[in-house]
């Protein structure tokens, strides 16, 4: 065997692999590593008190409760889409498949004025929800409802594609076999999908822990009430409270981390799985 | 339970895929639907198991219809062309697959449908492949699972799909003679659907041949090869030299060939074309005899049962005929050899060049 496989000279090559490994170690590794030093620059004493005092706790528990009724929501969308476009054909499908990447194409903070608009006190539903004692906007539902909008594609990108691809045949198969649509829905169908539905779970997770646009326009930014924890961040950052907003931006970094590892093992497990 | 389908129509857009066609498969009956692809079939197929619901027209199972019932409650064994077997599951778990999802009250119990699949495993020869994921499976036995799992639920009727479609030739043969023996042990109801003329001919009882949304012709094997319908069938089924002219006064003058023609009399020419199979021609040395024409060899294949032999005729139309070893020994032909070629049969229809 020869020493190289590539007919590059090796000066050449070298400067690749250098460019290629200052650009990682400049943009990705030292940020990181970065947020982690300031978190961390007054000790651990003050992180865990910066984590912990009682707006941050709150935002913490506002973004996992967003993500909590978002993620599943969109779980449930997703597959819905994935199986009406995938396994179906009908007028108007090709529109619905490029509206599933509106919230892709759209800018968060538009989607998140759209909210406003609609919801707000002066919006179109606003005065009714008002009269009925509902609040949307600055509020709890106009939180989800943004973070709904934004981290729609996610999964039905991953599913859609799958399902056009795998066909009805299987579910055809599990029909004439006796099978009613529950049973072939969750026998055949879901299991087919399972690691893209995961995959797609995961970096919904992601999205809907660290959006910040749509959420910003929607929240109000009242502190302790509507303020998740990106946005706790800014707000800490604006009023120059840099080792907490530091530690506050430390535990947004553990889930992007976690959400790297799942993702590897999922795609690990699907590629290992696939027929 | 025989199957019954009448006057079914279907269109798929402006496509006409089915014209009022009817048909029946006995009880225990192994039938065939032939056709080219495109013709029809798999549509057919489609509405008996009510994969699919016709336009116009009705489905009858055992004489009752079935038209408006759903696939669920068809109770049909359908083999899907591309096999169609869930890829998450084990083989075990595909052919147990029917019995797990019967309603609670109907549904034998864990050891009964260990002892079954066990049972259809051992039918098609696979039971020592239970624990393997369908992806592990070669063709033919993915084609046998595929079978197994449509047997588990007892169905009253067993439909097929291209059975054999994506198998190598030898699998091909070794799975058809099985299934026909297998068909011979369990008399089941069964339709299959091919494009492919000897598996039709070899494996049915009576073959339906379907083109263009119609049947052209139903009946036995022999039936067709001894008293095709029409020149459809008869180049459908292959090995088949065509000669195009006219008939004139009870004469056909087909190209070098003039025959007599016994059809309805009629004024004037019309044209018409001769079909004469390949093994109903025969070679000769002697250059001057009344009957028959010229032609000289361009190929001989005499590796075989019969000797396969292309000419070429004096107006440039390739003839392909097939000689016994006998013939072969006597007259020795070889490339360049200049032949008298005597068709023994030549069948004529009315109508010119083309189909219809």
């Amino acid at each position: 065997m020869s020493a190289s496989r590539s007919r590059e000279p090796r000066a050449v090559r070298l400067l690749l692999i250098g460019l290629a490994l200052a650009a990682f170690v400049l943009f990705l590794l030292v940020p990181l590593v970065a947020v982690f030093v300031e978190a961390f620059r007054d000790g651990a004493r003050a992180w865990l008190a910066a984590v912990t005092e009682p707006d941050a706790r709150l935002a913490l528990k506002l973004t996992l409760l967003v993500a909590a009724i978002a993620v599943p929501v969109n779980a449930f969308f997703g597959l819905a889409a994935g199986w009406a476009l995938g396994k179906f054909r009908f007028p108007g499908r090709s529109l619905v498949l490029t509206l599933v990447d509106l919230p892709f194409a759209v800018s968060p903070v538009v989607a998140g004025l759209v909210f406003v608009l609609l919801f707000g006190r002066t919006g179109f539903f606003g005065p009714w929800l008002a009269g009925r004692g509902v609040e949307v906007v600055f509020a709890l539902p106009g939180i989800v409802l943004a973070t709904v909008f934004v981290t729609f594609p996610f999964v039905a990108r991953e599913v859609v594609p799958l399902m056009q691809s795998q066909g009805t045949d299987e579910e055809e198969a599990a029909r004439v076999l006796g099978a009613g649509f529950f049973t072939t829905f969750f026998r055949v169908t879901l299991p087919n999908v399972k690691w893209a539905l995961l995959y797609g779970i995961v970096l919904c997770t992601a999205r809907a822990v660290g959006e910040f646009g749509a959420v910003s326009v929607v929240s109000g930014h009242v502190r302790g009430e509507t303020n998740t924890l990106p946005l706790h961040v800014e707000a800490l950052y604006n009023e120059y409270a840099f080792q907490g907003a530091f530690a506050a931006a430390s535990l947004l970094t553990f889930v992007a981390l976690a959400t790297m590892v799942a993702k590897a093992i999922v795609s690990r497990r699907a590629r290992e799985e696939a027929p | 339970m025989s199957i019954e389908v009448r006057s079914v129509s279907k269109s798929f857009g402006s496509f006409l895929a089915l014209d009022e066609v009817s048909l029946r498969v006995g009880d225990g009956e192994l039938v065939a639907l032939l056709g080219p692809s495109g013709g029809g079939k798999t549509s057919l197929l489609r509405i008996i198991a009510g994969l699919e619901e016709p336009d116009r027209g009705s489905v009858h199972f055992h004489g009752e219809d079935a038209t408006r019932r759903d696939a669920r409650e068809r109770r049909v064994g359908f083999v899907f062309q591309h096999y169609a077997l869930f890829r998450r599951m084990s083989v075990f778990e595909n052919v147990a697959f029917g019995l797990r999802v019967k309603p609670r009250d109907e549904r034998p119990p864990e050891a009964e449908i260990r002892r079954r699949v066990g049972e259809l495993l051992r039918l098609v020869q696979l039971d020592w492949l239970g624990d393997r994921l369908p992806s592990e499976l070669s063709g033919g036995q993915r084609q046998r699972v595929a079978l197994a799992r449509a047997l588990a639920v007892e169905p009253k009727v067993l439909l097929l799909d291209e059975p054999f479609g994506s198998l190598d030739a030898r699998v091909r043969q070794e799975l058809r003679r099985w299934l026909r023996r297998l068909h011979d042990e369990i008399r089941l109801t069964s339709l299959f659907v091919t494009h492919d003329q000897e598996e039709a001919l070899e494996v049915a009882d009576r073959v339906v041949l379907l083109d263009r949304g119609r049947v052209v012709q139903d009946g036995t094997p022999a039936d067709l090869f001894e008293r095709p319908a029409g020149p459809f069938v008869l180049d459908f089924l292959g090995s088949v030299n065509i000669f195009h002219g006219r008939v004139e006064n009870g004469r056909a003058h087909l190209g070098p060939l003039s025959v007599a023609y016994q059809g309805a009399p009629h004024d004037g020419a019309l044209p018409a074309s001769g079909y004469a199979r390949s093994w109903e021609i025969d070679l000769s040395r002697d250059l001057g005899g009344a009957d028959g024409f010229p032609a000289a060899v361009r190929h001989v294949a005499a590796a075989g049962a019969v000797v396969r032999l292309e000419l070429c005729t004096d107006d440039g139309t390739t003839l392909k005929v097939e000689i016994s070893r006998e013939r072969f020994s006597e007259i020795a032909p070889s490339p360049g050899d200049r032949l008298r070629v005597v068709p023994r049969n030549v069948r004529v229809f009315l109508g010119g060049p083309g189909r219809g």
